[in-house]
């Protein structure tokens, strides 16, 4: 019917036939078909996506609205996905694609030449890397332009040959892989991995290098991440965000932080920034950049004072006993005037624990009920026992004879005194002396030690004074005694009066809520040298108040996608562990700061790292050296290994006579022993010792991760680089590594890059192969922002000549095996060295730092040294490895995080319901095709297949001694394929290998299985570390929670050759992740350059912008020793003085023009500025926690201290 | 009474995150074409800031909406019935491409075909309008984030009124805030863009009030892009048509939310259908200022009202619709609540998108050297917030603080309540007390915070059913329909035909 019309003006229209164009936009709206993928972009997200096909092409992408709902009183998790994830579909048809193999045209003409002279590809790239001319020549050229297209015949043939010929020469351990953060694309990962394992290669880590492990979780925990689904932040009720910008970096899970305040949760954010989520705070907490560590140290004085002194709180005080390592008796050694913390007590050392299993391994408490110390269950040398099984749990009980234990906290009023205890105060550069009260304990050999408890140090090191004497703060307005209100002001810039009302607010919430405080951390704190420190300091509120362990609580740290949550099975297919028992895993951050030599570009680390006054040797000297015995103890590991090819000293040892894997182990012991043999990272410099090969795929390792990337470009590629900093600057500072005089450039000989994009690393790279994209491929996605798993599928085919990561490999794997029936027509022998490893027996082997080299102790493999493996691999039968699921997996078991549980069962049902492959009269569940080895992932992991659950939990109930099996046991029908994933989003089953439970919609919350289940932590002593007793921590003062000072920009190096022309300015550089893209992906799409500024820019506050004449949108200089952005200013007086911040991570390939300070050369991109710095007291091993797996501990790679120099850019030239 | 329906929406800033995925989604589909580049039917903005195109709250400069003239009537800003056709040919307050941006690209195929050389080959970027190199100097959200901004944030239109004072608090680090500010279409009650067009090519659709321009019947003279005043029509240039947010209607008709909203992972958005009084309209875009906004609330009618039903039946609102109006959640935050508020009604089109008003952190000082709040309570009062009320009441009070006030202090009120329930650090006395000052009550609390925190799909987007059947039926067979929907040769629209 015809409406009268509104107003007279107003044209109201209900008349169909005036409305037939309408059709227009409904045309534009209808599609074909919408397929469920996601996107594999490390951004945490793993959101499930709907991409709309129509005529064949992806036009667009919209999110799945399916999620299952969480229990009852939680928001929902739709719709899940971002700004970066909606402009995905650009790139499949952009000018930006790769569509067809390319090989830098300079190396194409030489292999050609080389070619037509060898007929064996072999010896036609063993003539070009043996030609230091040719060599050089294609080196130079990298990243200049110059690419042609070529057939995939003759690029796979071209890095077949590189892969036999480095093998044969080197050893297959100079040939490496570089792919980032497996969880987001998981089989993809697995690609290239797998090659590489069959082969004997290399695995560089990620999560370490990114610096998003954050090494207070392996220090407190034992554990390499695990935290809360985002649903999980509606149930806290204080919710404090620091170093984390929610809007940005965890954009679909925002609205969860958003809704709890209008649920009552109280939101702080602590920023130097008015960044995006500062928006929603109650409270911004503009705290001086850095210093985030002051903050929560005086926050833990002020809990400590009032919730755990003043006032007792039952709840905390009962979960500090029952949960942490406080009642533990630390001894304290005798040190000029008074006395310092040592070690944990060992039981053994008491007449009646003497001869306990493990005893080394086993701590005491003192029971408040016999008045003596006992020995409580759950260490780390219960957990290894081989005798006293089913011990390893966290009952109150003493193991010898599982009487109850109440343990004493604390001795003030119940001990036997006070001693005065010496401190280190390394903001103030000094030491102060603090009473303590201790107790004195005989040994079994007569003599008696001094002890304190970890609380009473705890209470002593925050400065709670508690009537006692020595250097205490009067109360909480003292300025100079750490770690009050007033001393943090000093540091924070805050008043006092907030940092207390804070902790006071912290202190009541968490005692009405039984610890529904959330700490939100990111790498806002994760970056900075000091991260683990400021982690601790933060992690010590949550423990002081029983937030750990329980929802709505807890430390939820996210930064990189690094929960692959179907982890047993994953792992056995990514680094071949169903073939062969060893891995070469290698940690990132040491092996780029050795190999890039950006070792050289320092002198010792205590030029930036404040050491205790008193300190002994382990805590100085230079970093290169602490790297090279942190290698020869097997703390951690170093590829290549020797100075000898790995499957040289098998023969070499077989010729001696050597026959066993053992004598081999054994030959190389004595050859290492009598120097005739080498560790490469004695002498990274020396040719034999280079990596060779390098493959990067699903990253952009050459920028985006490449902390000192001008190094990178300098030392690994041999192309220009805009670095002027000398390499001679560690000359005569570092002791046992060899010195060269001069540093080798162009290490690499051949650089291959997969890509669907040609962003900066495919643009330096030899070889760009095309990748399929994330529409267009079968594949898998976990992350621990939400509790589900996702597929990626094939929406169209991988278009143009591209082929997914996986086929990639494969084919590649199929001409090596090629190759290799001539090269190696029988198997040959690999010595396989590993470090020490986690969640095995290796961590109760090194008590004490011995180093057998210097005869200290005798040199025993896997014990006080790398484990020595000999393996017999079949090259000319890798591809045929490579797509069976190995029989290695079915005798074996899985299993992750030390779980186990047998699949012989499953196995041989999977040969018969899912396809197989056929070889050498053998049958094996086939990998062949990307979504085959989804559904072996699927079928052989816990959190996927409830039988397979059950079973674990069945093992662990064997550890522990106490029930667990229950928690499966509703589950154990429950299998999921990879077409239940496309079907809808399936939630994960509740699974040992993981600390958070999720029956009946439960959000998943870290370390709820320990607390309810009494499972213990990974732990020493099986409980929550406050106290880090590790030799190396004493000596580094960080065996206590602490602060330490910044870096200043003159000690860390970074200006010492850059100059001032101009006006200019330094400033301190940050690179949080920023709004327009995830890492360097999308950022280059069209959709993000226009929503932001066509550049990423460079954010400088107003008042500083004015100072150097700069402002908004003018083109600045921003420079350092190591190189040079340029890009344009973004003015705003959200930025506070003294910081500029670029949003990691732009490319080179688009928008940046010339540098006029560097001779008009192409300027970089943010990690230009940036050099890599390692920690070395994350470098222990051997030890409990302190024991190395990969991704999991090892030094970090922080980027956060670096300085800058800014100035408006003279001249505009491209 | 002349009872219509009309789909209205709320955004609630307070849950805004700023992530544009709302822009993003809406251009894949809608403006991804020749001609449409620089078209964000849905854009988000920094506020403070100057937005896009730049400063387009400035009516001085742009001449959009209605204002009243001497004998108390409405009229178009941008034109009279003596200068209409005049301006068809030239209307100086179009919008300048320098207003808008000019897009651009990147010469990315370099990357590929650069000749090996002495340097690093890079993509320079191209203007998409005269395939030169182009130095970018605009784009459509080129004051992102820019709070504290002395260009842009200095610039925020609606800093009118406010004292040196609270404009140099914008500029300090330890005082500064921002927020943001999605705008699409208003698909208003009284479209100044409809009214402007010579070629009566815009229409409202009277079975749901979305504001669309006929691709067939447009000239393109661009009347109705100088008569918004919230600029949120654009000229074609390929196609010599003006296109606007149609608000997704293809999807709305097969009750899908629109793209933007579907995509919204703040969650911020809420669609739903409301009945309004259009024999009143006129006087309502009339009265006073300070009267436009319980003005318009008394145009929207109460749904479950007998009366209302009635008179809607008689118009041939369908039951189904009366039904989906009943659960309309945007009839509960503007109607019910009172917690949305239209965007500068002042300019008098009487838009159909609320805003709920943004909370902020507590505002702090600098004393002795050190940072101190102003606030020790813990949830600050609502004027110790960092954004200046005055602020806040420009854009979305018509300049009235009240309006905000009460707005702002509702959602803290809720606050304090679901604090005392979930903690118990605050005493439930003191919550009651806090919602009665805030004119609220347990029970309207719990219902604000459910649709706030709680709410599912199907309880942010109500859509009414479109009876796609009926519509069909006055042309031809629907079973005719489904059988040959789809057939037949689909051509675009011409310029000038």
């Amino acid at each position: 019917m015809k409406l009268r019309d509104a107003i007279s003006w107003i044209k109201d229209e209900s008349d169909p036939k005036l409305r037939g164009w309408e059709e227009f936009y409904r045309n534009r709206w209808q599609h074909d078909k919408i397929v469920r993928s996601t996107h594999g972009v490390n951004c945490t997200g793993g959101c499930t996506w709907q991409i709309h096909v129509k005529d064949g092409i992806v036009t667009w992408e919209m999110q799945g609205l399916d999620y299952p709902m969480l229990e009852h009183g939680l928001p929902p998790y739709e719709p899940r996905g971002c700004q970066r994830g909606i402009s995905y579909s650009w790139y499949l048809y952009s000018p930006l694609r790769v569509k067809y193999p390319y090989l830098r045209g300079a190396l194409l003409d030489l292999w050609k030449g080389a070619r037509a002279q060898h007929d064996d590809p072999v010896e036609a790239w063993k003539s070009l890397v043996e030609n230091p001319e040719a060599r050089a020549r294609w080196q130079r050229a990298r990243g200049k332009g110059g690419f042609r297209r070529v057939e995939w015949d003759t690029v796979l043939e071209l890095i077949a040959a590189a892969e036999v010929h480095t093998i044969k020469t080197h050893g297959p351990d100079r040939i490496a892989g570089f792919s980032p953060i497996p969880a987001m694309s998981m089989i993809s990962y697995a690609s290239g991995a797998r090659m590489l394992q069959l082969m004997g290669g290399i695995s560089l880590s990620f999560y370490d290098w990114y610096c998003d492990l954050p090494p207070a979780s392996p220090e407190t925990w034992g554990e390499q991440t695990d935290v809360q689904e985002s649903a999980d932040w509606y149930n806290a009720k204080l919710l404090a965000v620091m170093g984390s910008n929610l809007n940005m970096t965890r954009t679909p899970d925002c609205h969860f932080a958003a809704e709890a305040r209008h649920n009552g949760s109280k939101m702080w954010v602590f920023a130097p920034d008015f960044n995006q989520v500062a928006k929603y705070a109650d409270e911004w907490v503009a705290i001086n950049a850095g210093q985030d560590g002051a903050w929560w140290m005086a926050v833990n004085h002020v809990l400590l004072t009032e919730f755990h002194h003043k006032k007792q709180i039952p709840y905390f005080i009962e979960y500090t006993q029952k949960y942490t390592d406080a009642p533990y008796l630390v001894e304290l050694t005798k040190s000029g005037k008074g006395y310092r913390a040592g070690q944990l007590l060992r039981a053994n050392r008491l007449a009646g624990y003497q001869a306990v299993e493990n005893g080394d391994w086993q701590f005491l408490m003192w029971d408040r009920n016999t008045l003596r110390p006992k020995m409580p269950k759950g260490s780390v040398g219960y957990r290894w026992a081989n005798r006293e099984t089913g011990k390893w749990n966290l009952l109150l009980e003493d193991g010898l004879d599982d009487s109850t234990i109440d343990p004493q906290l604390t001795f003030l009023d119940a001990g036997d005194g006070v001693a005065s205890v010496e401190f280190d105060d390394f903001g103030e550069a000094r030491n102060v002396f603090r009473e303590v009260p201790i107790k004195r304990v005989q040994l079994a050999d007569g003599s008696v030690v001094t002890v304190a408890t970890v609380y009473d140090l705890l209470m002593a090191q925050y400065g709670v004074a508690r009537g006692l004497g020595g250097d205490y703060p009067a109360g909480y307005d003292e300025e100079n005694q750490a770690y009050t209100p007033a001393w943090a002001e000093k540091y924070t810039g805050m008043n006092r009066d907030v940092i207390l009302r804070f902790a006071r607010e912290w202190g009541v919430t968490a005692e009405k809520t039984n610890g529904r405080c959330t700490v939100i951390i990111g790498a806002g704190i994760n970056h900075w040298y000091h991260g683990n420190l400021m982690y601790r300091a933060a992690i010590h509120a949550l423990m002081f108040c029983g937030c750990i362990g329980v929802n709505g609580g807890g430390l939820a740290h996210y930064v990189g996608q690094e929960k692959l949550a179907p982890g047993e099975s994953w792992s056995a297919i990514a680094f071949a562990k169903d073939w062969y028992a060893a891995s070469r895993l290698q940690n990132a951050p040491s092996w780029h700061y050795v190999n890039t030599d950006q070792w050289r570009y320092e002198r010792e680390f205590t030029d930036y790292h404040t050491v205790p006054i008193h300190s002994n040797g382990l805590a100085h000297g230079h970093t290169i050296d602490h790297q090279i015995r942190a290698v020869r103890n097997g703390w951690l590991p170093f590829y290549p290994q020797f100075n000898k090819s790995s499957l040289e000293i098998p023969r070499e040892a077989q010729a001696a006579g050597a026959q066993s894997g053992e004598e081999i182990a054994q030959y190389a012991v004595q050859q290492l022993k009598n120097r005739g043999l080498k560790f490469s990272v004695e002498d990274p410099d020396a040719p034999e010792n280079w990596p060779r090969v390098w493959f990067v795929w699903r990253g952009n390792a050459l920028l985006a991760s490449a902390k000192g990337h001008e190094y990178f470009l300098r030392h690994y590629l041999g192309t220009h680089n805009n670095a002027i900093a000398t390499d001679d600057i560690a000359g005569g500072s570092a002791k046992e590594v060899k010195w060269w005089e001069q540093a080798p450039q162009g290490k690499m000989d051949l650089v291959v890059d997969l890509n669907f994009r040609m962003d900066t690393s495919a643009l330096y790279s030899d070889v760009v192969l095309p990748a399929a994209t994330w529409y267009e491929k079968a594949d898998l996605n976990s992350t621990d922002m939400h509790s589900f798993i996702h597929p990626l599928s094939a929406a169209v085919p991988p278009a143009w000549q591209s082929k997914s990561d996986w086929q990639i490999f494969r084919e590649l794997a199929k001409k090596f095996s090629e190759l290799a029936e001539k090269h190696f027509p029988e198997p040959v022998k690999d010595l396989v060295a590993t470090p020490l490893a986690h969640d095995s027996a290796a961590e109760i082997t090194q008590p004490a730092i011995r180093d057998w080299m210097a005869g200290e102790i005798e040199a025993v493999p896997g014990k006080t040294m790398p484990a020595l493996k000999v393996v017999t691999r079949d090259y000319k039968n890798l591809y045929n490895q490579y797509i069976s699921f190995g029989p290695l997996a079915r005798q074996s078991g899985l299993g992750q995080h030390g779980t186990h549980y047998e699949i012989q069962d499953e196995y041989d049902t999977a040969l018969k319901s899912l396809p197989a492959v056929e070889w050498e009269g053998e049958r094996y569940p086939s990998l062949r095709d990307d979504a085959e080895a989804c559904n072996i992932i699927l079928r052989f992991a816990t959190v996927t297949n409830g039988e397979l659950a059950w079973r674990s939990y069945k093992n662990m109930e064997k550890k522990v001694g106490l029930p667990l099996a229950h928690l499966a046991e509703k589950n154990r029908g429950l299998r999921v394929d990879y077409k239940a994933l496309q079907a809808r989003p399936q939630r994960l089953l509740n699974s040992p290998m993981w600390s958070g439970l999720t029956e009946d919609g439960r959000p998943y919350s870290p370390f709820t299985y320990n607390v309810e289940s009494l499972v213990p932590w990974r732990t020493l002593t099986g409980r929550q570390h406050y106290y880090l007793d590790h030799p190396l921590y004493i000596a580094f003062g960080e065996h206590l929670p602490t602060y330490k000072p910044k870096p200043l920009p003159a000690q860390y190096a970074d200006l010492r050759f850059s100059k001032e022309v101009g006006p200019t300015k330094m400033l301190n550089y940050l690179t949080p992740h920023g709004k327009w893209h995830i890492h360097s992906t999308y950022g280059d799409n069209h959709r993000m350059t226009t929503l932001s500024r066509g550049v990423e820019p460079f954010w400088i506050n107003d008042k500083d912008a004015a100072e150097i004449d700069i402002v908004d949108n003018d083109w600045v200089e921003v420079h350092n020793d190591h190189g040079v952005v340029v890009t344009r200013a973004a003015v705003s007086a959200r930025i506070p003085r003294g910081v500029c911040i670029q949003y990691h991570s732009p490319e080179r390939t688009y928008s940046v023009p010339t540098s006029p300070l560097r001779g008009h050369k192409r300027a970089g991109g943010h990690n230009s500025l940036t050099r890599i710095r390692l920690k070395p007291n994350l470098m222990a091993g051997g030890y409990g926690q302190f024991t190395f797996h990969f991704n999991y501990w090892g030094p970090v790679g922080p980027n956060r201290d670096t300085h800058v120099l800014v100035r408006k850019l003279p001249e505009l030239r491209w | 009474m002349n009872v219509r329906s009309q789909v209205s929406m709320v955004f609630h800033l307070d849950k805004c995150i700023g992530c544009h995925t709302c822009s993003i989604a809406c251009k894949n589909i809608w403006t991804d074409r020749k001609g449409t580049e620089y078209m964000w039917w849905n854009n988000v903005e920094t506020k403070p800031g100057t937005g896009y195109p730049t400063c387009w709250e400035d009516q001085n400069k742009y001449n959009g909406g209605w204002e009243k003239n001497g004998s108390g009537r409405i009229q178009l800003r941008s034109q009279n019935k003596g200068n209409a056709l005049l301006k068809i040919f030239h209307n100086p307050s179009q919008p300048t491409m320098d207003d808008y941006y000019e897009p651009w690209t990147y010469d990315y195929q370099h990357l590929f075909n650069a000749p090996e050389g002495a340097d690093q080959p890079t993509a320079r970027p191209i203007s998409m309008v005269t395939g030169e190199y182009i130095n970018i100097e605009a784009g459509p959200n080129w004051d992102d984030d820019l709070g504290g901004s002395p260009v842009y944030a200095a610039n925020d239109p609606n800093l009118e009124g406010l004292t040196p004072e609270q404009r140099m608090q914008l500029q300090a680090t330890e005082r500064l805030v921002f927020f943001y500010f999605p705008r699409i279409c208003n698909h208003c009650l009284n479209p100044s863009c409809v009214a402007a067009c010579p070629s009566g090519a815009l229409y409202k659709r009277g079975e749901d009030g979305i504001v669309l321009i006929d691709q067939k019947r447009c000239r393109g003279w661009r009347a109705c892009v100088a008569a918004c005043p919230y600029k949120k029509t654009f000229y074609n240039w390929n196609t010599g048509k003006s296109e606007k947010c149609i608000l997704c209607y293809p999807r709305l008709e097969t009750g899908q939310a629109p793209a933007c909203f579907h995509s919204c992972v703040g969650r911020i958005r809420y669609l739903g259908v409301v009945l309004y009084d259009a024999d009143r309209l006129e006087e309502v875009a009339k009265l006073p200022n300070e009267e436009l906004i319980n003005g318009q609330r008394s145009l929207i009618l109460d749904p479950n009202d007998p009366e209302v039903i009635a008179e809607a039946r008689k118009n041939g609102v369908h039951d189904s619709v009366i039904e989906s109006s009943q659960k309309s959640p945007t009839y509960k935050f503007v109607k019910t609540w009172k917690i949305a508020l239209p965007p500068h009604i002042e300019f008098r089109t009487l838009p159909m998108l609320f805003y709920v008003p943004p909370m902020s952190p507590v505002m702090a000082s600098k004393e002795n050297g050190t940072l101190k709040h102003s606030s020790g309570n813990l949830f600050h009062d609502i004027d110790e917030s960092r954004v200046p009320m005055k602020f806040l009441a420009n854009l979305f009070g018509a300049g009235q603080e009240e309006k905000v006030r009460y707005a702002l202090r509702k959602q803290k009120a809720v606050r304090w309540y679901r604090r005392a329930l979930t903690v118990g650090d605050v005493d439930m006395e003191t919550a009651h007390q806090m919602l009665s000052q805030a004119d609220s009550s347990v029970e309207e609390a719990e219902a604000i915070y459910q649709l706030t925190s709680l709410c599912t799909f199907e309880d942010r987007f109500v859509i009414p059913p479109m009876h796609r059947e009926q519509a069909i039926q006055m042309m031809e067979d629907p079973m005719e329909h489904k059988q040959s929907t789809g057939f037949g040769f689909v051509s675009a629209p011409q310029r000038g035909a």
